[in-house]
C-alpha cells in the first residue's frame, strides 16, 4: 500500500495557496460532464454537495435517513471554533493551528491541520450569509465562548444548538440545489459497497432501506462522508443508525484505514443507569465553561452532594491543572474521571459518576444569565434524568463520542483507492490523538464547503476516465456480493427465533469487550485478551442471530445486522491497532507507558507515524502500514495542561 | 429506579397499501427511567424472540434533535409530556397499569409507510421551494460585517429551532404545515440575509404547501401545543403577513 501525503512544499502559510494554483481545474462548461456521488448528508456530505452543484458538477446524493437534515451532525452543541481574533484575545490562525495540533497530541499532519485553521473563518462568513442565527452580543456582533484545550474565546455557536443550525444551512443550500435540479437526492439509502473499475472509485451499491432492493449508481468520483464508528460500543453518543459499514467496505476493496483506535471519549456525558438503555447523551463541553468538576474528597461518601461540605470537596481539575482548570482537554478530564471512581470516589447510585457543579456561577452570575446560556441542556438533562442541575449537580460520566481514526486519506482527502474521497469525521486527516471541542464541526465543513471541490477539479483534471453506465461486471459482481451476504444473514431465520440470540444482544457484547479493553485505558494482556474473544463472538453472531421478516422489504432488523457484522469485523483492526501503538497519546492511554503523574507519555521516537491498516483477505490478518509524521514548524512537547 | 405493567394498543399496518389495525401487547417490568423508544426496544426484543415481527418506527439520534422519531401517544402527538420528542419521553410519565395507544403522525400529506413510520418527505419539498438564502459557497463578507441586534438574532433562532418532526401536521385538524413552513419564512425574515428573496420565498412556499396536500391554518393552535421545540404560531401570523405582502406587491 502506497502511503504518498502529498504535503505541498513550501511554507506552512503558503502551502495551501501553492497548492491550488498549481491544481488542475475543469472548466465550467466541462463539469456538467462529470457525475459524482456523495455519500452522507452531514456537515461534510451537504456542504460538499451543494459546493459541488453550485459548480456545475453532476451530483448524486444518498442518506440514509428519510431527510438529508436528519444527519447525526445536527446533535452538535457547543459550537465551532475560528481564528477570526474578534475578542482580540491573542487569537490567530497560526494559534488555532498550534492549539488543535497539541490537542491531538502531535499525531496529526501539520499542513492538513494548518490549512483546517485557515479556512476556518471563512466557515463563520458563509454560515452567516446563508442566515445561521449564531449567538450576538447587544452591539450585534457575533458571540464567542471559550472551549477546552484553549486559552481564547474562539468559539461560534448558536445556543445549544450549533450543530443544528450549521447542518440547516448546509442543508438549505443543499436543497436549494435539489431543486435546481443539479442534485439528485436519494433518501433512505444504505450504502453497502463500492465499486471499483480498473482500480478507480466508480460507483456505489446501496439497499433502498423501505424495499430491500439493491441498487447501482455510477459516478466519475465517490464522496463518502459517512460519519464516525463510535457505535462499535454500542453505547455511545452517536445516533442509532451511525455505523462503520460504508467506511469497511471502502476498507475491503483497498482503502487504507488510520489510527481505528483512536477513539474519543467525552468526559461529560449523562451516566449510564440500565441494561436497557439505548444510547448516552451527551452534555455540551462548553458546560464546562461555568460548572464546577468535582468528587468527595474521601472515597465511599454517601452524602447527598448538597450534605459535603466545601472543605471535603476535591475540585479535582482546578487543583492539579490550575491553568486550564475545569477546560482541560477532553480526553484528559475523562481519564481523570476515570481515575477518581477507580479510587473509589464516584458519585451517583453507580460510583460510576463525577458531579459537574454549577451553584457558584448561578451565585456569581445569576439563574437568569445562565440559563440563557444552557436553558437547553439543563432541560434535556432534567428530562432524562429527572433531576434539575439549578438545584442539585449534574452526574456525568466519559462516554465514547467522536472516531479520531478513519479513512486515510491525503492532502486532497483522497483515499488509497483513486477516485474515492473521504470527508468529515469518518477521514482520519486533522484531530490526531484528541479532538477538541467546537472542531468537528469546523473539520466537516472545512473539508465540504472549501477543500474537496479544488481536491475533485485536479482528480478529474489529472485522470482520464473511460466512461461506466452502471452495467458493466464489477458494478454486477458488487451486487452480487451484497445480496449473498444479505441472504447469508437471513439464514438463520428459516429456523425461528428458539434458542437464537437478537441482533442487539450480540452488538452489546461485542461493545463490552471493546469497552472493557480497549476503552479510556488500554493494556497489552487485556487487548490480546480481546483479540482472543472477538471471534467467538462473531461465531456466535452468524451461528445463532435471528432476524425476523425478509430480506426485500422495509427491515430494521436486518439493517442493524448488517451494520453489527460489519462492527464485528471492524474491531479487530481497532484492537490491533491499540496493541501495535505502545505509547500513550491523546485518547489513547497505554497503562504501560504513563509518566508520574498519570499523563499520557508518548514515545516521539518511536510512535510519531499515522497507523495505516490493510486489509488482505477474511482469511489473513490486516496489514500496518506507517505515514511517518514530520514536524517542520512545530515542536512536539509533552503537553501540560498545568 | 420503579417499573411498571403496560398494555400497548399500537398500530401495525404492512405498508402503504395494506389495511392497518391496532394491535394489544402486554409488557411488563417496564422501568420508569427508560425513554418511550427504549420501552419500544424492549417490545421489538420480546416480539423478536417469539418469531413475530417488530414495530418498525423512525428514530436516530434520541436526543430530541434530529427530527426523525414520533408518533401518536394516546391521542397526543409525541406523548403528554411538553415540548419533548418521543425518544425525550420518559416512562416515569406512565403508571402502572395503563393502557398506551401508539398511533403514526396521520396526514394527506404523510403516507404511512409501515407501522409507525410515515414518509414525511413533503417537508423536505417545502424547504426546497425556497427556505433558504440564495448564496453559493465563497465569496461572503466578514460575519461581523452584518451586525444583528441580538433581540432579533434570538427571535430567529426561536424560529429556526424546528426540527421538522412534522408533530404540527399530524395534531393540525387540518393537515397543515403552516407551523413547519412559518418557522423557516420566519427565520429568515427576521434576518438581513433573508430580506432580498422574502417575497419570492413566501410565495413558493406556500403554493408548495398547497401542492403537497396540506390543509390552511384556522387557528385551532394544536400544533403550537405539541411542538417539542416550542415554536410559537406568532410565526404563523408572521408568514401570513409576509405572504400577503408578497402577495399584494408582486402577485
Amino acid at each position: 500500500m502506497e502511503l504518498n501525503s502529498r504535503v505541498p512544499s513550501g511554507p506552512l502559510a503558503d502551502k495551501w495557496n501553492n497548492h491550488r494554483f498549481s491544481n488542475k481545474l475543469v472548466n465550467p462548461a466541462n463539469r456538467r460532464k462529470y457525475k459524482v456521488i456523495v455519500v452522507g448528508t452531514g456537515l461534510a456530505g451537504a456542504s460538499a454537495s451543494a459546493t459541488l452543484a453550485e459548480q456545475g458538477y453532476e451530483v448524486q446524493t444518498f442518506c440514509i435517513q428519510d431527510s438529508p437534515r436528519r444527519a447525526h451532525s445536527i446533535a452538535a452543541q457547543g459550537g465551532i471554533n475560528a481564528a477570526k481574533n474578534y475578542q482580540n484575545d491573542g487569537d490567530s490562525v497560526h494559534r488555532l493551528f498550534y492549539d488543535t495540533i497539541k490537542g491531538g497530541d502531535f499525531r496529526a499532519r501539520e499542513a492538513n491541520v494548518y490549512r483546517l485553521a485557515e479556512v476556518s473563518n471563512e466557515i463563520i462568513d458563509q454560515c452567516v450569509a446563508q442566515g445561521v442565527p449564531f449567538a450576538r452580543e447587544y452591539g450585534g456582533t457575533l458571540a464567542n465562548r471559550s472551549f477546552g484545550g484553549a486559552q481564547v474565546s474562539r468559539t461560534f455557536y448558536a445556543r445549544g444548538q450549533t450543530g443544528q443550525q450549521l447542518l440547516l444551512g448546509a442543508y438549505s443550500a443543499l436543497s436549494r440545489q435539489i431543486h435546481a435540479g443539479n442534485v439528485k437526492m436519494f433518501n433512505r439509502r444504505e450504502m453497502m459497497d463500492v465499486v471499483l473499475v480498473d482500480g478507480k472509485a466508480r460507483g456505489i451499491t446501496v439497499r433502498d432501506v423501505m424495499t430491500g432492493e439493491i441498487e447501482s449508481y455510477y459516478a466519475d468520483v465517490v464522496i463518502l462522508a459517512t460519519g464516525g464508528y463510535g457505535n462499535a460500543y454500542f453505547l455511545s453518543t452517536n445516533a442509532m443508525a451511525s455505523n462503520v459499514t460504508a467506511a469497511w467496505r471502502a476498507h475491503k476493496k483497498g482503502a487504507g484505514f488510520a489510527n481505528p483506535s483512536f477513539v474519543q471519549i467525552h468526559p461529560t456525558c449523562i451516566p449510564v443507569h440500565g441494561d436497557y438503555q439505548s444510547k448516552l447523551t451527551l452534555m455540551s463541553e462548553s458546560l464546562r465553561n461555568d460548572g464546577r468538576v468535582w468528587v468527595p474528597k474521601k472515597s465511599d461518601d454517601k452524602r447527598p452532594a448538597s450534605q459535603i461540605p466545601e472543605e471535603d470537596r476535591d475540585y479535582y481539575l482546578e487543583n492539579k491543572y490550575p491553568s486550564f482548570g475545569n477546560l482541560v482537554p477532553r480526553d484528559v478530564a475523562s481519564r481523570n474521571a476515570k481515575e477518581q471512581c477507580d479510587e473509589g470516589k464516584g458519585v451517583g447510585n453507580t460510583g460510576l459518576a463525577v458531579y459537574l457543579d454549577f451553584a457558584d456561577a448561578i451565585k456569581r452570575d445569576g439563574e437568569e444569565t445562565i440559563l440563557k446560556k444552557y436553558g437547553n441542556l439543563f432541560q434535556m438533562y432534567e428530562k432524562i434524568t429527572d433531576s434539575n442541575p439549578v438545584e442539585e449537580p449534574m452526574l456525568i460520566y466519559p462516554a465514547v463520542h467522536y472516531t479520531m481514526g478513519g479513512l486515510w486519506v491525503d492532502y486532497d482527502l483522497m483515499t488509497t483507492i483513486p477516485g474515492l474521497f473521504a470527508i468529515g469525521e469518518c477521514n482520519f486527516s486533522d484531530h490526531g490523538a484528541n479532538r477538541l471541542g467546537a472542531s468537528a464541526l469546523m473539520q466537516g465543513l472545512a473539508d465540504g464547503y472549501f477543500i474537496i471541490a479544488t481536491s475533485v477539479a485536479n482528480y478529474l483534471g489529472t485522470n482520464s476516465l473511460d466512461k461506466v453506465t452502471g452495467t458493466e461486471a464489477p458494478f454486477k459482481d458488487s451486487k452480487q456480493e451484497v445480496e449473498e451476504r444479505l441472504d447469508k444473514l437471513m439464514q438463520n431465520s428459516t429456523g425461528g427465533p428458539a434458542d437464537k440470540l437478537t441482533v442487539d444482544e450480540v452488538h452489546k457484547e461485542l461493545g463490552r469487550l471493546l469497552w472493557d479493553h480497549c476503552g479510556m485505558a488500554r493494556e497489552e494482556k487485556s487487548l490480546e485478551k480481546a483479540l482472543e474473544e472477538l471471534p467467538e463472538i462473531k461465531k456466535k453472531f452468524w451461528d445463532s442471530v435471528y432476524i425476523p421478516g425478509i430480506g426485500k422489504d422495509l427491515n430494521q432488523s436486518l439493517e442493524r445486522a448488517g451494520r453489527v457484522a460489519d462492527f464485528l469485523e471492524f474491531a479487530e483492526i481497532m484492537i490491533r491497532d491499540a496493541l501495535a501503538r505502545k505509547e500513550s497519546c491523546g485518547c489513547h492511554l497505554r497503562e504501560e507507558s504513563q509518566t508520574e503523574e498519570h499523563e499520557a507519555k508518548r514515545d516521539d521516537e518511536n510512535y510519531t507515524h499515522v497507523s495505516v491498516w490493510e486489509h488482505i483477505s477474511d482469511e489473513d490478518p490486516p496489514q500496518m502500514h506507517k505515514e511517518e509524521l514530520e514536524f517542520e514548524f512545530v515542536t512536539p512537547s509533552q503537553r501540560s495542561y498545568k | 429506579m420503579s417499573s411498571i405493567n403496560l398494555t400497548l394498543k399500537i398500530w401495525r399496518q404492512h405498508n402503504s397499501d395494506a389495511l392497518g389495525n391496532l394491535e394489544t401487547y402486554d409488557l411488563d417490568d417496564v422501568h420508569t427511567d427508560m425513554s418511550f423508544l427504549e420501552m419500544l426496544d424492549i417490545l421489538n426484543e420480546k416480539l423478536t424472540k417469539e418469531g413475530k415481527e417488530p414495530v418498525a418506527f423512525d428514530h436516530d439520534c434520541r436526543e430530541g434533535i434530529c427530527g426523525m422519531c414520533g408518533a401518536v401517544i394516546d391521542g397526543i402527538a409525541h406523548g403528554p409530556e411538553k415540548e419533548v420528542t418521543l425518544c425525550q419521553l420518559h416512562m416515569r410519565n406512565f403508571s402502572n397499569g395503563d393502557t398506551i395507544v401508539i398511533e403514526p403522525f396521520r396526514s394527506r400529506a404523510f403516507p404511512v409507510k409501515k407501522d409507525l413510520l410515515v414518509d414525511r418527505s413533503a417537508l423536505d419539498r417545502i424547504i426546497q421551494s425556497g427556505g433558504y438564502v440564495s448564496v453559493n459557497t465563497g465569496g461572503t463578507p466578514d460575519g461581523n460585517s452584518l451586525p444583528i441586534p441580538s433581540s432579533n438574532a434570538e427571535l430567529a433562532m426561536d424560529a429556526a429551532a424546528c426540527i421538522g418532526c412534522g408533530a404540527c401536521v399530524a395534531s393540525c385538524p387540518n393537515g397543515a404545515a403552516m407551523l413547519f413552513t412559518s418557522a423557516k419564512i420566519s427565520q429568515l425574515a427576521l434576518l438581513p440575509q433573508g430580506q432580498a428573496e422574502k417575497k419570492q420565498r413566501a410565495l413558493s412556499m406556500v403554493a408548495q404547501m398547497d401542492e403537497e396536500g396540506f390543509g390552511n391554518c384556522t387557528n385551532a393552535k394544536e400544533c403550537e401545543a405539541v411542538c417539542p421545540k416550542g415554536i410559537s404560531i406568532r410565526n404563523i401570523a408572521r408568514l401570513n403577513r409576509e405572504y400577503l405582502f408578497a402577495a399584494l406587491t408582486e402577485g
